[in-house]
């Protein structure tokens, strides 16, 4: 396992904490101020990189039998701003590793209950009328270490990091259904990638037929290999893994056709043995990213507490803050633009008094349904879920100013 | 409890009847004579040699699954070169998916979810096989090597008789174990509070 990789946001912290004192300490001084660089800088490039100094990145556990090609890896949500996630650093899902696919010879194929069954060329699709969103996008394991109760020195990477977002561009699923001549008794739609395992879902039309995407691009760039490049489904607030990658055919159908990944894998078991199915929305759901789990705050000291939200079924409207363990909530600031079905970044200012608490934040959405705690769900669903887990996450700030998951306090 | 297929067919009416209506709309200006060509001019028909290299998938009533047969007996030797390494000689031991036991585990505090205990169709065993596995080598097994392993996983459970030959007619008709174990989503499930 790797080790709590690196810790340069506790320094940062710890600069944050000693801000003030800093100040009032430099104030009267008169020391040599730092020289600026002299020397000639590195020329333009043709392709950007980061700072040398920034090391953050995501995170997977190495030490596990699950072989890595079907494994997952974090996104650093500590170390990332605002709502959009860098590239580079969205989480990955892979069931069979990522495949190096060449677009001038993939294919987009619709079939079955279609009057004109199409292939489309990606250079075809690019070409189309198309439509830019910003979108998170979310495991439907994410959070899921918390059922059990999770551990009380995992992180909000470990515990939170299957969520990213981005803007992804691509040409709605619905036009290319009516170009195909979609037939009426078409109520399912199988889609299929081209990785070795051939990740496939089946999603309800109408679904496909509302706000559903292929989607080449994100973030301004064509789709990332680890995202699906060249072509992905694109299936706003379901959970991840039905907005199937290396994207190769749709095909209607009058049934889903219940693959592996829609029986016996993403569904969720329940205390009396029964299990859901087709558990498609990812439900409304905030998290405080800084400070968090592993981060040391200063007694006295002013902190920005901030963090994101989403709802897989419409948008933020408020994100309420306690610093008590939930006795009083205060509505935090929703920093805009605030997006349906896309990461939304809140903010809280707070003054440490230095006493032991539990800090959190919870969301409601534009349906009226509040984020609720873990217990509630663990009352309605048991602890085999595994999936969907969307409780209120609480980070305990111990009286020595150490934050640790609070989860299974 | 609702069964998932009930709430499909549910859901099936209702989207219908949209998709209907829209394609009634789209279509009521688009001479007969266009039918066969897209509006656009994006896009091309696929050859039949095309549609059948990618048309894999295999539904529970047995839609698509190819011809073939094989029994576990004969599917042993399958599992034994193709599977074993990562399921372990009984399908119990891994280290990967525990495919073997688990029956009457699922209501317990340690559930154990294997194609004996939890998959609710045959079919899905059968298209996984043909599409995923082995896991390193996929698309590598004939079509009766499939039948083999299926079978072979299933009789290890208990399900299939050793002799029992599974082919395009035989294998939707096995019943699984949990068949009738699965719901519909009925969240939100919390107390909703309003605004």
């Amino acid at each position: 396992m790797l080790t709590m990789h690196n810790r340069s946001r506790r320094r940062f912290l710890g600069l944050g904490a000693a801000w003030s004192a800093v100040l009032v300490a430099c104030r009267p001084r008169t020391a040599a101020p730092v020289a600026e660089p002299r020397a000639l800088g590195a020329a333009v490039s043709s392709y950007g990189s980061r700072s040398p100094f920034e090391k953050t990145t995501r995170f997977f556990n190495q030490n596990t039998k699950v072989p890595l090609e079907e494994a997952s890896s974090r996104t650093p949500l500590h170390d990332t701003y605002g709502i959009i996630t860098p590239s580079s650093l969205h989480f990955e899902r892979h069931h069979s590793g990522v495949p190096v696919i060449d677009p001038a010879t993939h294919t987009l194929t619709i079939h079955g209950l279609v009057d004109r069954p199409l292939v489309f060329t990606v250079d075809e699709l690019r070409r189309m009328p198309s439509v830019s969103r910003i979108y998170f996008l979310e495991c439907s394991g994410n959070s899921g270490s918390e059922w059990r109760g999770g551990s009380t020195d995992s992180d909000v990477q470990r515990v939170h990091g299957l969520t990213s977002c981005s803007e992804w561009t691509g040409v709605p699923v619905a036009a290319l259904l009516r170009e195909c001549g979609i037939q009426a008794s078409a109520t399912w739609l199988l889609a299929e990638g081209a990785d070795a395992g051939k990740h496939a879902r089946s999603i309800p039309i109408r679904k496909a037929m509302d706000d559903a995407l292929v989607a080449y691009a994100q973030n301004g760039e064509p789709i990332r290999p680890e995202q699906g490049y060249p072509l992905r489904l694109f299936l706003p607030g379901w959970e991840g893994n039905t907005n199937v990658k290396w994207l190769r055919r749709l095909k209607a159908l009058d049934q889903p056709a219940m693959t592996r990944e829609e029986t016996s894998k993403y569904t969720d078991l329940m205390s009396d043995g029964t299990a859901r199915q087709f558990t498609f929305d990812m439900e409304p759901k905030s998290i405080i990213t800084r400070p968090s789990g592993g981060d040391t705050i200063a007694k006295g000291a002013r902190h920005q507490i901030t963090g994101i939200a989403w709802s897989g079924r419409g948008t933020i409207a408020k994100v309420e803050v306690t610093t008590d363990g939930g006795t009083t909530w205060n509505t935090a600031e929703l920093q805009s633009p605030v997006l349906p079905r896309a990461h939304t970044r809140f903010r809280w200012s707070w003054t440490w008094n230095g006493d032991e608490t539990v800090i959190a934040s919870r969301c409601t959405d534009d349906t009226g349904y509040t984020q609720p705690r873990l217990a509630e769900l663990i009352q309605v669903r048991g602890i085999n879920s595994q999936y969907h887990n969307n409780g209120i996450q609480a980070w305990k700030v111990a009286a020595d100013g150490k934050i640790t998951n609070g989860n299974r306090a | 409890m609702a069964t998932a297929r009930n709430a499909t067919s549910r859901s099936g009416v209702l989207v219908s009847a949209t998709v209907l209506a829209g394609v009634l709309a789209a279509q009521a200006f688009v001479p007969a004579v266009r039918a066969q060509s897209p509006a656009s001019g994006f896009g091309r028909a696929p050859t039949a040699e095309e549609l059948r290299a990618i048309d894999i998938e295999v539904t529970p009533d047995g839609k698509g699954l190819a011809t073939g047969s094989s029994t576990a007996a004969a599917g042993k030797s399958v599992y034994t070169r193709r599977c074993e390494t990562c399921h372990g000689p009984t399908g119990k031991e891994g280290p990967q998916d525990v495919l073997v036991g688990g029956q009457g585990s699922l209501a317990t505090p340690t559930p154990q979810k294997t194609v004996g205990s939890y998959w609710p169709y045959a079919t899905t065993l059968w298209d996984y096989i043909r599409r995923a596995m082995p896991f390193e080598h996929p698309g590598t097994l004939t079509a009766d090597e499939v039948y083999g392993a299926t079978a072979y996983v299933l009789y290890m459970n208990g399900i299939v008789g050793e002799n029992e030959v599974l082919d395009q007619t035989t294998l939707p008709n096995v019943k699984m174990p949990n068949r009738n174990g699965f719901t519909s989503d009925p969240r939100p499930d919390v107390p909703v509070k309003k605004k």
